[in-house]
């Protein structure tokens, strides 16, 4: 088992970081009744532990016993009917789900599977929540029209269901849903929380830990707690015990982007600029999101730039990620900017050095 | 159906005004729809202004008062922008119920009962403008045994010859003291504590929506218990605390790119919505008085450029850093235009 999930709190209780939340949490459950929940945060700040306790702390240890399954629906839509496939993870009392799996038909999901829970709603409601908990994922990636509908089904249903909502903004949440849930904050865990956990990790494990690895690998993680324990088992693989010296291992993709800011800052040609295109493909097919990648980019390009420069490429970078986000092909907008860069580069060369 | 739990409803309908009179701060409103309740006639009516100001509140209201619990459920159709409305449902269902003609007005049980009916068009605003036009007639012809209520936030959305046909009135956002007085009194009922900083917080993150004001209270009481501070209001609402923006602010004064860079990093680590960031980033701007207009426009004007990108779905972190970027070139004087660019 990875430590990462070995190592995730199962209840409330055992949280390690948002103790304020959990706590928070648990008295809001405590009372017979519970409001739609919004949580948002960035990725691994622990918005999934917290649900999943969470929902142990409703339902007790049942929560936990979850089956993953391969549903179809057949939905009447008017004149045809649409088919559609998706994976949900459910147990007795609550269904999980990612509806933007689907893309633009997601608002049939969501309008389908709210009143098939509100159907078969649990009957033994003594000692028992009479709720069922729909979890959510992804919901700022959800359409507008699925958005609008929810809000609709939030309302008709909520005697029988209640929702759960994760996502990374809320502002690509409409207000209409934001104001129908309490909207729970879920900070990335600082440095120091970050360090205390892998202590933890570490003192579980029975591993030494020289003094000051622990920092390095939190200054590394970018705030995020998946992935500090991620590379920390990776460091545990790769050598043990460990010196005080010992590098922690980028990510590879990382390396890449960083290598190929590096070429774009030594030429800029049309050779240069085909070459980055391979690159660049490479990355994309190994499923690293377009948008990251840009991000990553800038990040890489900014950490070499004179700072008159830095203002100019990166307002080229949002430019280019909206109009990517628009478009269809991510490959050409990320060339785009490269190439800009190149056009902006070179030209501050010529008016510097002549 | 379960029974509802009391905690259950919400705060907003549990104290809505149930009479005209109730309603706060309309003055004007009021008086016209006293009235009526001693004629028993009213025309059609338009009611605008921005949300949580108690229009809805007003029309259910004196449609619950004119006709009472029993007529209600066969004098009164109530849609709003949940229910499907496009231009069949005008043709059909709108057009069926007004054609329905009524009994001549005898006062049952305390209540007018005039003899017409009400039609209830919650969020026409966000109606089509064919369905608009499709009422223009049904308004007219049915106008002995209907009235349409419209309720709207924008009359600009609402075409002209709808709007010329009903009697307009303009609601205004609360004042502070009124929402005061509402809240305060929420708390006795609810037997919540709130000190009066707490109060005032509440009154400056709502905006004279009361609405918002009572959703905040109650997701705060859920979170937090029954004592209740400005800080625990502050999380519940998603408003970003001031020293945040004041940062990041700075940060972009400061001219040092790196150190924007990095607030924006921790903006974007913390989870704030950036949309919210740019709103407040907004005021800040606005309201500072130590710099030139036409810096203040320069950054209206990337901020509006991102809020429409964020829209589109673009990315926050690099938004964010654009508009910073971008002010701190208006702030410091930078020249608008990039130097380098071919």
């Amino acid at each position: 088992m990875l430590w990462v999930d070995k190592y995730r709190p199962k209840t409330l209780d055992q949280a390690m970081v948002h103790q304020d939340i959990a706590l928070n949490l648990k008295k809001l459950v405590a009372e017979q009744d519970c409001p739609h929940l919004l949580f948002y945060g960035p990725s691994g700040s622990g918005k999934k532990t917290l649900i999943m306790a969470l929902l142990r702390q409703i339902f007790g240890p049942s929560a936990e016993k979850v089956k993953v399954e391969n549903r179809n629906w057949k939905i009447d839509a008017g004149n045809r009917t649409i088919d559609l496939e998706l994976t949900t993870l459910s147990s007795t009392n609550h269904v999980e789900l990612s509806p933007s799996d689907v893309g633009f038909q997601d608002r049939y999901i969501v309008q389908e599977i709210i009143k098939e829970m509100a159907k078969n709603r649990p009957i033994d409601t003594k000692g028992k929540k009479g709720y069922k908990v729909l979890v959510l994922n992804e919901v700022d990636k959800l359409s507008r029209e699925a958005q609008h509908s929810l809000r609709r089904t939030m309302e008709k249903y909520s005697a029988s269901c209640r929702l759960i909502l994760c996502c990374n903004s809320s502002s690509k949440v409409t207000e209409a849903i934001r104001s129908r849930c309490l909207n729970i904050r879920i900070n990335a865990p600082s440095e120091e929380q970050i360090i205390k956990v892998l202590e933890f990790i570490g003192k579980k494990e029975g591993l030494q830990l020289p003094s000051g690895f622990a920092a390095r690998i939190a200054e590394k993680s970018n705030r995020s707690l998946r992935r500090a324990i991620l590379s920390f088992e990776t460091c545990r693989v790769q050598q043990y015990p460990f010196t005080s010296k010992q590098a922690i291992p980028p990510m590879d993709w990382e390396e890449y982007i960083s290598e190929i800011a590096t070429d774009i800052m030594k030429e800029q040609s049309p050779k240069r600029l085909f070459q980055v295109r391979g690159k660049v493909y490479e990355l994309l097919v190994n499923c690293i999101p377009p948008e990251i990648v840009l991000k990553r980019l800038l990040h890489e390009l900014l950490k070499k730039l004179d700072a008159e420069l830095k203002h100019e490429v990166c307002h080229w970078a949002a430019y280019y990620e909206h109009r990517m986000r628009l478009g269809q092909k991510a490959i050409f907008h990320i060339e785009a900017f490269v190439a800009k860069f190149m056009s902006i580069y070179k030209a501050f060369l010529i008016a510097t050095f002549g | 159906m379960a029974p509802v739990l009391q905690s259950s409803q919400p705060w907003v309908e549990k104290y809505r005004p149930k009479q005209v009179k109730d309603v706060a701060h309309q003055d004007e409103v009021v008086r016209v729809l006293t009235n009526t309740l001693e004629t028993a006639n009213c025309p059609h009516m338009l009611f605008y202004g921005p949300p949580g100001t108690g229009k809805t509140t007003t029309a259910l209201a004196i449609a619950h008062q004119l006709f009472g619990p029993e007529l209600y459920k066969s004098r009164v159709l109530e849609l709003n922008a949940s229910d499907d409305r496009g231009i069949n449902v005008v043709r059909t269902k709108i057009k069926d119920f007004a054609a329905v003609a009524v009994g001549s007005g005898q006062r049952q049980g305390g209540y007018p009962c005039p003899p017409f009916k009400i039609i209830i068009l919650d969020e026409a605003d966000s109606m089509t403008e064919d369905a608009q036009n499709a009422l223009r007639r049904t308004m007219e012809t049915y106008s002995k045994v209907t009235r349409f209520f419209f309720i709207c936030n924008y009359i600009s959305r609402i075409i002209e010859p709808l709007a010329s046909r009903c009697a307009k009135f303009r609601f205004k956002p609360l004042s502070e003291e009124i929402m005061s007085s509402r809240i305060l009194h929420i708390c006795d009922q609810e037997g919540l504590n709130l000190d009066s900083e707490a109060l005032s917080t509440l009154s400056s993150i709502s905006q004279g929506d009361l609405r918002r004001a009572i959703t905040y209270l109650q997701g705060a009481a859920r979170l937090f218990g029954s004592s209740i501070c400005s800080k625990d209001l502050i999380s519940v609402s998603g408003v970003i605390p001031q020293e945040v923006v004041d940062a990041l602010y700075a940060a972009c004064k400061s001219g040092n790119f790196d150190l924007a860079n990095k607030e924006v990093n921790t903006v974007i680590a913390e989870g704030y919505p950036v949309s919210q960031m740019l709103s407040q980033l907004f005021d800040v701007v606005v309201e500072a008085d130590d710099i030139p207009d036409e810096q203040k426009a320069r950054i209206c004007k990337c901020l509006a450029e991102a809020d429409k990108r964020l829209v589109d779905g673009a990315d926050e972190y690099l938004q964010l850093l654009d508009v910073a970027s971008n002010s701190m070139r208006a702030l410091c004087n930078m020249p608008q235009e990039f130097s380098f660019e071919s």
